[in-house]
């Protein structure tokens, strides 16, 4: 029997896969032929759309010239999206867009942030349910938008843009067609997930790492640096989680303002 | 017969381990410069014009948000294959 060809169990540490995102049902189902399961990280979404909808109530429900407490947060945050985000980016239309846009900032951060909160560690956005859906809505809403304000000039615009040889029409139409219409969708789903999943396995790995190594007297030396270092990465999980939901805010910013103004 | 059989796909899965590692690698090569690039010139347009530091700067993410996109599906891929 060849050494090589035996199928022997690896030894020494099992570093975690993509299967720590497969988490199990607590209650599962069939809903007109759909299997629905239920699990921890379907109960964190609803967790986090209920955090964002409890913050914001409880800062509208004390009004006052003063704002104290969660208030201050709440303010912070609907101002930065609105100066930061929606007017300088779409300019001065952007202000209809606030609330779409401070939701979609509030539930995306919330969600990331629950990558890096004890007791739950699990980022909502690194399954593919919940950016995909996101990105469909943006998707529809920067349609929406461009044929609200342009009709259905919005997507001859788009597809043959003005003030370009007839000729380039050729090769330009058919990348306009792939990158607006397909492609951003895909990219604005993709960036969100593989940021909150490379996050959540990069602590996975270090931390399970740490607690491998403490189990070996040779190795607890190496254990130390290695602890020091998760710790440092959490504190960069909480910077990619904001940076995250700031960037596919600024980018359903920036697509909604490319339908609405046309390109001269 | 077997044998060779149970070689091949001891060696096939080494090698996919492999493909994994290198997909991811490769695909970070060109972010990596993209992001030093559009990084780097964004600080000089701040340093020069201070005052135009938050058009920049929104403008910088957005560069890096596309160019990071691409090791992003590299990594997805990573896990793909």
């Amino acid at each position: 029997m060849n050494a090589l060809a035996q199928a022997a169990p690896r030894e020494g540490f099992e570093s975690p896969g993509v299967e720590i995102f497969s988490l199990p049902c607590l209650a599962e189902g069939d809903v007109l032929g759909i299997h629905f399961c239920v699990d921890r990280g379907v109960i964190y979404m609803y967790l986090a759309a209920a955090i964002v909808i409890g913050l914001f109530v409880a800062a509208a429900a004390r009004p006052g010239l003063v704002p104290r407490g969660v208030r201050n947060l709440v303010e912070t945050t609907v101002d930065f999206v609105r100066e930061q985000i929606a007017v300088q980016v779409i300019g001065p239309e952007g202000q209809g867009w606030v609330p779409l846009l401070t939701a979609m900032f509030s539930f995306i951060l919330v969600g990331n942030l629950f990558g890096v909160i004890p007791g739950i560690q699990f980022p909502v956005n690194s399954r593919m349910a919940i950016p995909a859906f996101l990105a469909v809505l943006v998707w529809v809403l920067f349609l929406y938008a461009g044929v609200r304000s342009q009709g259905l000039k919005y997507f001859t615009g788009v597809l043959f843009p003005p003030g370009v040889p007839k000729v380039m029409y050729l090769l330009l139409t058919p990348i306009e067609l792939v990158s607006t219409f397909i492609l951003r969708p895909f990219t604005l789903a993709v960036r969100l997930l593989g940021n909150m999943m490379a996050g959540h396995l990069l602590l996975s790995v270090f931390f399970l790492g740490t607690a491998y190594m403490l189990g070996n007297p040779i190795s607890i030396p190496f254990a130390v640096p290695a602890f020091v270092l998760s710790i440092g990465l959490v504190a960069f999980e909480i910077l990619v989680a904001v940076l995250q939901a700031y960037i596919f805010t600024i980018l359903t910013a920036v697509y909604i303002a490319g339908a609405v103004h046309p390109e001269h | 017969m077997g044998h060779v059989v149970s070689l091949v796909a001891e060696v096939s899965g080494e090698l996919n381990i492999l493909a994994r590692g290198l997909a991811y690698g490769l695909a970070a090569i060109g972010p990596g410069i993209g992001i030093g690039l559009v990084v780097g010139r964004a600080i000089e347009a701040m340093a020069r014009q201070p005052e135009a530091a938050g058009m920049v700067r929104t403008t910088m993410f957005l560069g890096i948000a596309f160019t990071e996109a691409l090791a992003l599906i590299g990594f997805v891929l990573a896990f793909i294959l």
